[in-house]
């Protein structure tokens, strides 16, 4: 085995070649260049980090406005559901005014019609039995030669139409 | 050993051989030769290097290659965090440096570069490497728990709720077992590496010499044997990831227990 058979020969220039490469090896990479590239690394996540933060912020910002727009939305329609609300009540108050004014017309026509309609129908019966007693004096005149007062007639055709 | 006949000797690949012509450069009386193992430990540290150029972009949004580097150092760092907690970020560069350098090592050593004439070393199949990093990861291990808790340090070879006649026992076989880590360290990752790549030798001479002995052994043994080389090269690769995870993770649970004791 090389390693024990010259190891007298060799150890020392091992050691020495060694200490001197693992030494440039620790002191220009280990201490040179490794801290760059975890610093490097470092810089990267902090970065990343930070822009996420920003994102975050950004994002409630944003969520904080649109709460925000949401109230006032919300408030907008309530103000203006209220409005059509009146709206509508008033509206309904002046129209059921109106029908009244309109519905009392018709009644107070209605009630001047059925007095007419009362008054000419009552007119109309005295007329009938004017001329019934008219008639009644005539046919009896002409059939039985009998004079009979318009009186008598009048009273014997009011009593004919009350028996019906 | 099978190398006289195998004519493939699977301790080969693990000889260090001077490069160059440095075999007689000295430091202090040191021979420092540099040798096939110190040009692949130069090799993985520039391949390591090129690769984390390609994360240093920096880009906000990053490409693939940047993306595999953060792959990476997150998933260190994801570790130690897990591990230690937020006093483990302070040990990311040497825990990172630590996981990297061993897995390119790894799998550089598992490249087919051999196909090509060029010998690949597995440097982190040598106890002399893995030591030294095992007795690192220790070092630190001593160093952060005596600099935090001073002598308080030992109360974590006492687990909580050991009854008191319990404790000339306990602590024996805890410091014990604390002051095997390193060698436990070193010698799993030295031994995975050079198991595997021993195992695909063996199997390789049998390839060969299977279809040298005829081609009726060729059929029978060189072929299953080709088969379960593809197989193990997969797995070689698998087990170079997870030993240097192994030692990373371990390196990181024991500096958590120098952290915060128990």
């Amino acid at each position: 085995m090389p390693q024990i058979a010259q190891i007298m020969e060799t150890w020392s220039s091992q050691v020495f070649w060694l200490l001197i490469v693992f030494g440039l090896v620790f002191f220009v990479i280990g201490r040179g260049m490794v801290p760059k590239v975890l610093d490097t690394v470092g810089l990267r996540d902090k970065q990343i980090a930070d822009d996420l933060a920003a994102a975050q912020a950004a994002r409630d910002a944003a969520d904080a406005q649109e709460e925000a727009w949401r109230k006032q939305e919300n408030a907008n329609r309530d103000a203006a559901q209220k409005l059509v609300a009146e709206a509508k009540s008033s509206a309904q108050a002046a129209n059921e005014a109106k029908m009244a004014k309109v519905q009392s017309a018709i009644d107070t026509r209605m009630d001047e019609a059925e007095a007419a309609i009362n008054a000419s129908r009552e007119a109309a019966a005295s007329e009938i039995e004017a001329v019934a007693a008219q008639a009644a004096r005539d046919i009896a005149k002409q059939i039985a030669h009998v004079e009979v007062s318009a009186a008598a007639a009048k009273a014997a055709v009011q009593k004919a139409i009350a028996n019906g | 050993m099978a190398a006289e006949t195998a004519k493939v000797d699977p301790m080969k690949q693990f000889m260090i051989e001077p490069m160059f012509g440095t075999q007689e450069l000295a430091l202090g009386g040191f021979n420092i030769a540099f040798t096939n193992s110190a040009l692949w430990m130069v090799i993985a540290g520039v391949a390591l290097f090129v690769f984390m150029i390609g994360g240093m972009k920096r880009e906000l949004v990053p490409g693939r290659w940047q993306m595999a580097v953060e792959t990476f150092t997150g998933f260190i760092d994801d570790m130690l965090e897990a591990n230690v907690g937020k006093e483990g970020r302070k040990y990311v560069p040497y825990i990172f440096s630590l996981f990297m350098f061993i897995l390119f090592a790894n799998l550089l050593g598992l490249l087919p570069v051999g196909l090509v004439g060029v010998h690949p070393f597995t440097f982190t199949s040598h106890f002399t490497v893995t030591g030294i990093f095992a007795i690192m990861s220790f070092g630190i291990v001593l160093l952060v728990g005596f600099w935090k808790h001073g002598l308080k340090f030992f109360s974590l070879f006492v687990p909580h709720g050991t009854p008191l006649p319990m404790i000339p026992i306990i602590f024996p076989i805890e410091l014990i077992s604390f002051l095997v880590r390193p060698f436990s360290l070193a010698l799993r990752l030295f031994v995975a590496m050079m198991a595997g790549h021993v195992l695909l030798k063996v199997l390789s001479s049998f390839v060969i010499d299977s279809w040298g002995a005829g081609a009726g052994f060729g059929v029978l043994v060189g072929i299953p044997s080709f088969i379960l080389m593809i197989g193990i090269s997969a797995l070689e690769i698998l087990v170079a990831g997870i030993q240097a995870y192994v030692f990373a993770l371990l390196s990181s649970l024991y500096i958590n227990d120098a952290e915060h004791l128990h």
